[in-house]
């Protein structure tokens, strides 16, 4: 399983290459202010009041700085006139005299959320009749794309619920469920090409599901048998796939840096220290990334009330200088069309893009929660049921004539019968052999692992009954 | 190879060393006599990533102030000259986002050399070091290597305070998947340094500021562009037959003055420089212990599980039956560095130190209460 460089579209040291060339240019130009304006003095004096100081201040002439002249009267705050400003390092910038701040944004003027097809599945007409929004509006995707998402994403489900209760039964020590975000995954994983790396956090195994990991595999990964890519070194869900261009699943939450290529990123972490540096090092080194979050409510059993006062994550993106998006994540062509569009972005201008997912994350956290404890059961059941994104796009799909029931209880049926044989298998496959327990550590095996190995040999070899029979010595 | 030496040290003049004794290269190229040539430390390790980066277009530089300002120490002087900012990269001040990025490249197969002003700094970065860089090719069962190197300053400087002066070699010596190295002279660095970044496996590479400017001499063969030490050997500095004397980085120093000044009271002390502390050259200090009977472990940091802790503990594992006495640490004051120059001095080990303790070792004096 050697690794392989991964072509990239946009390589690292191009990004890099590109935003030094930028800096070397600003250095350049910003000795003293942007050369190419020119202020004119500005000579009106006039009275300033007493109540009104605060919002005026004198400047002595003297300080060469600038040439602007700041004896302006309170009439002109309203007055755009952009020769009235200043030159900093980072640019030009106007002033004001009001002593204004800028709000945080309230419940009323919260960023829009993009979404295509209704609670019903049924294509939302705009309601202004001009062709271009109407356009806007029209899923761009063709029948063969639209069904492989829906079969993807009832695969996903069929897939969780059978590993969950495969946890329960005590076969699996962990799992981590994607119910109520299986459109995220796969949706966005079919507005990629399959040579966009992707750095997932733990719950988009809808992506491996869409670029062809078998059921098989991952049982095979769950089981932590001989066959797991992993060597049965992670626990459950921790899947990885070299050749699907999917980094394997770690546990640290916010690994957005180790990326300057086009990917996708899956955080729910947004209050990690390197979620800020990552999105400002992509913005500063203009690099094709799109960062995707999913923003499900719930970070375990911490609200997103308790998490951040902003207005969700969206508005994080302008404060680096990224682009961004919110858009309806439990609505399959609302995501496929908003990834495909921020690829194109990222590709095309090579700069990064932010989107953020609205959804709900209808299972617990993972096998190891259980969250009724924090939060009610009749939320859980709405989104469960009337904000369901498999059933919303299944009305869609059988709308279209594309779909029926027939071919519903047959995919179930299925796949069901498939991961039964897929976990009967996979359990049955022996464990990784010890030594890889101790390979990969480093490039070639020291040899003080080499001794701890035959160490652990010898003792094995003495107390056969206290070690696990299944691990192959 | 000379020839670039030579204009190196003509061009940059005497800017970077002129605050330290140092003999300039320049003067060695005049000399075709036997006498040995001489380098700085600073020098050495210039002219290694120089050479590495020549050698192999996937080497690239990152880190604060490493180009435009030709590196905080002067260490990357003249390199963003020479390879251009694609390979030299100066970053914004988050060691948490570039040693991220760092990792990432590496992951990517790139070779990236990212500089920690102190190693201070790399507690910002250090959820990258040890679990996207030192687990990743473990976690990922061999799939992803991380060919990167973490280089820097580490230790106590002079007169920098608290949040400054502390050594690493402890805390990253105790993780499985790095390799962990602390040159001394600039045959150390030169070689380690280039051993370093050909290695596939992340490296944290601990230099000492102090040493920068001190000058050493080296052999033609170590100033050749292929020269390489070997990660995880040790290196015997001075022979002797009656104690064992254990240490890394500048203390290497220490203890050869230590070991001079024992010489002169017939005490014969082989100074061992460790060089790698991960992986520890367990075989050569068991070896050394097994002739001397002795051992005195010295370092700057903290005492509690530090180096010498698990030195002690291989040497009782290995050569317990060999030891005539108990082993001696050498370590700094446990206490977060003070800044008043007095107290700084009586912080950190000084040579009369170890001299007092290799000969409670030998016996030559009375218990550590009295000379306390």
């Amino acid at each position: 399983m050697a690794f392989r460089v991964i072509t990239m579209k946009s390589g690292a040291m191009m990004a890099t290459a590109r935003y030094l060339t930028r800096r070397n240019m600003t250095h350049g130009g910003s000795c003293c202010g942007n050369h190419h304006h020119h202020h004119p003095p500005f000579e009106r004096k006039k009275q300033q009041s007493c109540s009104r100081s605060l919002s005026g201040f004198w400047r002595f002439n003297s300080t060469k700085a600038s040439a602007v002249d700041v004896y302006s009267s309170d009439e002109d705050v309203t007055n755009t006139n952009h020769h009235q400003g200043l030159d900093f390092p980072g640019g030009h910038v106007s002033y004001t005299h009001s002593l204004n701040f800028i709000s945080k944004s309230s419940t009323q003027n919260r960023v829009p959320c993009y979404r295509v097809l209704d609670d019903n599945g049924v294509v939302i007409r705009s309601s202004s009749g001009d062709l271009e929004s109407q356009l806007q509006q029209q899923p761009l995707i063709s029948q063969q794309t639209a069904l492989k998402i829906y079969r993807e994403m009832v695969r996903l489900q069929v897939m969780d619920t059978i590993f969950y209760e495969a946890q329960r039964q005590g076969r699996l020590s962990f799992y981590l469920t994607s119910t109520g975000e299986e459109a995220i995954s796969v949706a966005s994983a079919a507005a990629l090409s399959s040579d966009d790396v992707v750095m997932p956090q733990y719950r988009e195994p809808g992506v491996l599901l869409w670029r062809g990991f078998s059921l098989r595999e991952f049982a095979d990964q769950c089981f932590g048998n001989k066959d797991d890519y992993g060597k049965g070194r992670q626990m459950p869900i921790h899947y990885g796939s070299n050749k699907l261009n999917y980094f394997t699943v770690s546990s640290p939450l916010a690994f957005e840096e180790a990326c300057m290529t086009q990917l996708l990123l899956c955080l729910n972490s947004y209050l990690q220290g390197d979620f800020h540096a990552g999105l400002n090092f992509a913005a500063v080194t203009e690099s094709p990334v799109v960062f995707v979050c999913r923003n499900n409510g719930w970070a375990i059993s911490t609200n997103v009330s308790e998490q951040f006062r902003s207005d969700g994550i969206v508005v994080k993106g302008q404060a680096y200088g990224i682009d961004s998006i919110r858009v309806d994540g439990n609505d399959a062509l609302a995501v496929y069309n908003s990834i495909r569009a921020a690829r194109q972005m990222a590709v095309n201008q090579g700069k990064p893009v932010l989107v953020e997912f609205l959804t709900y994350r209808v299972g617990h956290h993972s096998t190891s929660d259980d969250s009724t404890k924090y939060r009610p059961m009749d939320e859980i059941e709405h989104w469960k049921v009337t904000r369901n994104p498999v059933s919303r796009f299944r009305k869609w799909v059988e709308g279209n004539g594309w779909w029926n029931e027939d071919e519903e209880s047959e995919l179930r049926s299925a796949t069901r019968k498939q991961l039964l044989q897929a976990i009967q298998a996979a359990e049955r496959t022996e464990k990784p052999f010890l030594e890889e327990m101790f390979t990969d550590v480093y490039d070639e095996t020291p040899s003080n692992l080499r001794e701890q190995q035959e160490q652990l040999r010898e003792i094995i070899k003495r107390h056969p009954k206290d070690y696990p029979s299944d691990i192959p010595v | 190879m000379w020839g670039i030496v030579g204009q190196r040290a003509c061009r940059h003049g005497s800017s970077a060393m002129s605050l330290q004794v140092t003999r300039p290269v320049i003067h060695a190229l005049r000399s075709f006599s036997t006498a040995a040539k001489e380098m700085t430390v600073r020098d050495a390790l210039n002219s290694a990533i120089d050479e590495e980066m020549s050698a192999d277009p996937k080497v690239f530089l990152m880190g604060e102030e490493v180009g435009e300002y030709q590196g905080a120490y002067k260490i990357t002087k003249g390199l963003l000259e020479k390879y251009g900012p694609d390979r030299v990269l100066d970053t914004p001040i988050t060691e948490a986002g570039f040693t991220g990025i760092g990792v990432g490249a590496a992951y990517h197969g790139l070779k990236p050399i990212v500089e920690f002003m102190t190693f201070n700094f790399s507690m910002q970065a250090i959820d990258h070091i040890i679990n996207s860089a030192a687990k990743s090719n473990y976690m990922s069962a061999g799939q992803i290597s991380v060919p990167i190197v973490f280089r820097g300053p580490n230790g106590a400087a002079a007169g920098v305070g608290a949040q400054h002066s502390q050594c690493y070699a402890p805390w990253f010596a105790s993780c499985p998947g790095l390799k962990v190295l602390a040159p001394y002279s600039s045959e150390d660095a030169r070689g380690l340094m280039k051993a370093a970044i050909r290695d596939p496996d992340p490296v944290v590479f601990l230099e000492n500021e102090l040493l920068y400017g001190e000058s050493f001499p080296v052999s033609a063969e170590v100033l050749d562009s292929s020269f390489c030490l070997p990660i995880g050997k040790a290196k015997i500095e001075r022979e002797g037959k009656d104690v064992t004397i254990t240490a890394f980085s500048k203390m290497v120093g220490y203890a050869l003055k230590a070991a001079e000044i024992l010489s002169k009271e017939g005490i014969s002390a082989e100074v061992i420089n460790l060089r790698s502390i991960r992986p520890l050259d367990r075989a050569t200090i068991n070896n050394s212990v097994r002739k001397t009977n002795r051992l005195v472990t010295v370092e700057e940091g903290f005492p509690q599980h530090g180096i010498g802790a698990e030195i002690c503990a291989s040497v009782v594992e290995d050569s317990f039956e060999y030891l005539d006495a108990a082993i001696e640490r050498i370590a700094g004051a446990d206490v977060p560095m003070p800044y008043a120059a007095n107290l700084e001095r009586l912080a950190v080990p000084q040579v009369e130190d170890i001299v007092r303790a290799a000969k409670r070792t030998c016996y030559r004096s009375s218990s550590l209460a009295a000379t306390a």
